[in-house]
């Protein structure tokens, strides 16, 4: 007995790291706030943003109340300007944006195979830059709001028009989430180069991680731009410069230009991840691969790079030479190109499909409907005469959420539907979701399809108050009531949510059977992600593993359900 | 017979969605074509007011033709597969990765659309960014001090036009008479608010901003303009004659401050003849309105000592 004992201990593998203490795994508050883990990062994001976006929210419907009636007395125009500053900024530099980071944060590394980003530390700064941000911003309702908008174009935002320390709040935020964004860029950009699992070549990279990438460039190039103009703004502000002050040789076009150089950047960095989202979740419930996958993903290179072209098609009714405007209208027609392929091969990828109807495939689903709606008015704005009549309309604010709700927040809540399951192992509740997705979709098309004919009846946007002239009552009236169908979705998902965390179904480690490797592991994954990691040999490696899965247990099919981890040491 | 036996023997949990859906159906088109012609301005920009202004519709109005072709061919083509290809029992999803012809073609599709665009853009564009002569109804422009000229800025064929200087303020539009806005004479005619310009007469305006961005913009008379501090944009419209004394309104379109919603604009179209005794009583009231205020500077100068 004793000597097999021995050779038993003898033939044992020799561990090859020694744990000399193992630490318990952290709990607590004080966890959170130290944590470098990329999931964790990853939930702290999504959870601030969705903060952040329900008070982006909240204004908006403040600014609906204000505009339902003509000549309505609700806000002073002062509160209203501060409002669709505080709106528009919140929902790009505090909710899609860093959504998208949250996103990535905790998926780029689970897709790729990798047991964290490639700097741990780095991402909890771009994290605690974020909420700074969002601090520092929103520290200003307690002094005086900005009241530019979001562009705060000067001589506007200069300080002989809007002396009070809301404008520099705002140029602390674009600062201090610039920040936050390019370390976490670079980090995205530097994890997905080097880190992937064996056998993922450029070519097996899942298109949500095509799209991270992408959007990394494209903040690594846009950020620098307009973290200059707004220093420049700052520094003209209070240190005696004159770079925008005509009266002083500066020039403000020069800001519009700077500021849509990374301005429209900005657009596509906030809608190619929910591109991305789309190309996950629509294969998985059609049972179908992606249509065209490199065509997908060529595109989204594609429209990144022609989004770096194109950004005074925002400048259409500024003093410049009609040869600019062409230009740049041709250059806006180009991207229409990649971006209709993209709508193309999502429509192939359902066809033929057998599309289950699960709320993340709702959403997709109304994304693709809404987002060509954007696409296409985009059009009409990109034909520079035509755009004369448009631009600064209430024709550019239905056009720019039909493309950024559209195109980023349907993409969003696909996600949340989606990957719910993996975050917190838990199923959010597809009777719910259904529910708040129709609110959402009706409730969006109602606020903003009949915006369009505002603006083509002579609506400004920015505007606290109208007269009643033509159907100019009624269509708000309409768009106002459709704005709190829209929230009233949006808070069933936040019931949801809050209600599935603790109670919803337990949803196993690959709920949906995805094709992607996160659902490879377990949910929510542990702190190491994987134990092992698998060689990709295709764009789908868990369809992969569970046809070895499959093909092993087949002699004996009473075995109970093979698992992830099981395929792997078969 | 065995269609409706069958259409019988389904639950009628689904025949009575499909009578809902059908109905909703209905009542949404009923509402369209009711709606239709009292609606007629919820789907094209304003105009009437000005060629320009026209040919903006009529351009946008192809592109509009162009994409509702567009919006319902991949809106069917997405609701098509939605309906037809729900997973059923037994179905099994074809494992289709990709078509390279398929892939080129709607890529080369996709962009002749956009080169027909262009091409629409591109012939109606001189009609839209050049200015025409003034018709044989319009103000005769006789009056050397209002013709416009010279090369920065496109000019009808025979170089002549109404010149109006457009300055914003916050929260109010100047308009000077003036040929040359940056030397504009003392005495040249001014007026806030109103603009009052002849009809069928080719009027250019020269647009800038004394203190923050402006937009200046008449939905009828054309596209929007921005007014820029240190820029000057042009932009011109005409009115028809038959459209003699109207009123067109209009309101400031960038963003310039708290009372951005109220600053607003108005151009009065008169006759040629009602524009030169307009003109005539304006500079008669400025010069009594300058003549008494150099009176009430005498007299407060002499009271001081």
């Amino acid at each position: 007995m004793a000597a097999t004992t021995i050779t038993e201990e003898a033939l044992a593998p020799v561990p090859q790291i020694v744990a000399h203490r193992v630490e318990p795994e952290p709990r607590g508050w004080t966890s959170w706030v130290t944590t470098t883990d990329h999931k964790r990062i990853g939930i702290m994001y999504m959870v601030l943003t969705f903060v952040f976006f329900l008070l982006g929210g909240t204004e908006a419907l403040l600014m609906r109340l204000q505009l339902s009636q003509a000549n309505n007395t609700l806000l002073d125009p002062k509160t209203y300007n501060e409002l669709f500053t505080m709106h528009g900024t919140t929902m790009i530099f505090l909710f899609v944006v860093p959504m998208m980071a949250g996103f990535a944060n905790y998926f780029i590394p689970l897709m790729i195979g990798a047991r964290d980003m490639a700097f741990p530390k780095l991402n909890a700064l771009s994290f605690w830059l974020l909420l700074a941000g969002g601090i520092v911003f929103y520290g200003s309702i307690f002094f005086n709001p900005p009241e530019c908008g979001w562009t705060c174009y000067p001589p506007l935002s200069s300080r002989s028009y809007l002396p009070n320390g809301g404008v520099d709040a705002w140029i602390f935020l674009i600062h201090l989430t610039g920040l936050s964004s390019l370390l976490g860029a670079i980090n995205f950009y530097a994890t997905i180069a080097n880190m992937r699992a064996p056998g993922m070549g450029w070519g097996r990279l899942p298109l949500f991680v095509w799209t991270i990438l992408t959007y990394s460039i494209l903040l690594i190039l846009a950020l620098p731009v307009i973290a200059g103009a707004v220093t420049m703004l700052l520094t003209d502000r209070h240190f005696g410069t004159h770079f925008f002050d005509a009266s002083n040789g500066g020039s403000p076009l020069l800001w519009q230009h700077l500021f849509w150089f990374f301005g429209h950047p900005e657009v596509y960095i906030m809608v190619l991840p929910g591109f991305g989202i789309i190309s996950e979740v629509l294969p998985v419930f059609a049972r179908k691969p992606i249509f065209g996958y490199k065509a997908v993903a060529a595109a989204t290179v594609l429209i990144a790079f022609l989004g770096l072209l194109v950004w005074a098609h925002h400048m259409f009714a500024t003093p410049s030479p009609t040869f600019v405007f062409v230009f740049f209208m041709l250059g806006s027609f180009l991207i229409a190109v990649p971006t209709g392929v993209k709508i193309f091969n999502w429509v192939a990828t359902l066809w033929r499909g057998t599309i289950e109807y699960k709320t993340a495939l709702l959403f997709c689903v109304g994304f693709i409907g809404t987002f060509l709606i954007g696409g296409i008015t985009g059009v009409f704005l990109a034909v520079f005469p035509v755009d004369w009549q448009l631009t600064d309309t209430y024709f550019v604010v239905a056009h720019l959420h039909y493309v950024i709700m559209g195109g980023a927040v349907f993409g969003i809540f696909a996600g949340i539907y989606y990957w719910f399951p993996k975050i917190t192992g838990r199923l959010l509740s597809e009777g719910l979701g259904k529910l708040s997705f129709w609110l959402v979709l009706v409730g969006f098309h109602v606020t903003f399809l009949v915006q369009h004919s505002m603006g083509l009846d002579g609506m400004p946007r920015r505007v606290y108050e109208y007269a009643d002239v033509g159907h100019l009552e009624l269509y708000n009236l309409i768009s106002t009531i459709g704005s709190f169908i829209l929230a009233t979705g949006v808070l069933v998902t936040v019931v949801n949510v809050l209600r599935s965390v603790k109670r919803g179904a337990i949803a196993g480690p690959d709920p949906w059977k995805a094709n992607t490797l996160e659902w490879f592991t377990t949910s929510p994954p542990p702190v190491n992600n994987f134990d092992v990691i698998p060689r990709v040999r295709s764009v789908e490696p868990m369809k992969d593993i569970r046809r070895q899965v499959e093909r092993q247990m087949e002699p004996a099919e009473a075995l109970p359900a093979p698992t992830a981890e099981s395929a792997v040491r078969a | 017979m065995n269609r409706i036996r069958r259409a019988l023997a389904r639950t009628p949990a689904t025949s009575r969605s499909r009578q809902l859906a059908a109905a909703v159906l209905l009542a949404l088109a009923l509402v369209l074509v009711l709606a239709g012609p009292a609606f007629a301005d919820a789907i094209s920009p304003e105009s009437g007011g000005s060629p320009n202004a026209d040919e903006i519709d009529s351009l946008y109005k192809l592109i509009l033709a162009i994409a509702v072709v567009v919006f319902v061919g991949v809106e069917g083509a997405l609701f098509y597969s939605l309906f037809k290809f729900r997973a059923r029992k037994g179905a099994v999803a074809a494992q289709i990765r990709g078509n390279t012809r398929l892939e080129v073609g709607w890529t080369v599709g996709a962009a002749l659309i956009l080169v027909v665009l262009a091409a629409f853009t591109f012939a109606k564009l001189s009609s839209i960014r050049n200015p025409p002569n003034s018709g044989p109804n319009g103000l005769q422009l006789a009056d050397g001090v209002l013709v416009a000229a010279g090369p920065s800025k496109p000019l009808p064929p025979n170089g002549k036009s109404l010149n109006v200087c457009v300055n914003g303020q916050q929260y109010i539009w100047r308009y000077t008479y003036a040929n040359d806005c940056a030397n504009a004479p003392l005495t040249s005619v001014f007026s806030y608010q109103e603009m009052v310009v002849p009809v069928d007469t080719t009027v250019t305006l020269d647009i800038n901003a004394q203190d923050v961005a402006h937009s200046w913009w008449i939905p009828k008379l054309g596209g929007k303009f921005d007014a820029v501090p240190g820029y000057t944009n042009h932009t011109w419209f005409k009115v028809p004659a038959k459209h003699v004394n109207e009123v067109f309104t209009g309101q400031c379109a960038e963003l310039c401050g708290r009372n951005h919603a109220n600053m607003t604009a108005q151009v009065r179209a008169v006759s040629p003849a009602d524009f030169e005794r307009w003109l005539a009583q304006r500079r008669a009231d400025i010069k009594a309105a300058d003549a008494a205020a150099a009176q009430e500077r005498k007299r407060i100068e002499q009271q001081t000592p």
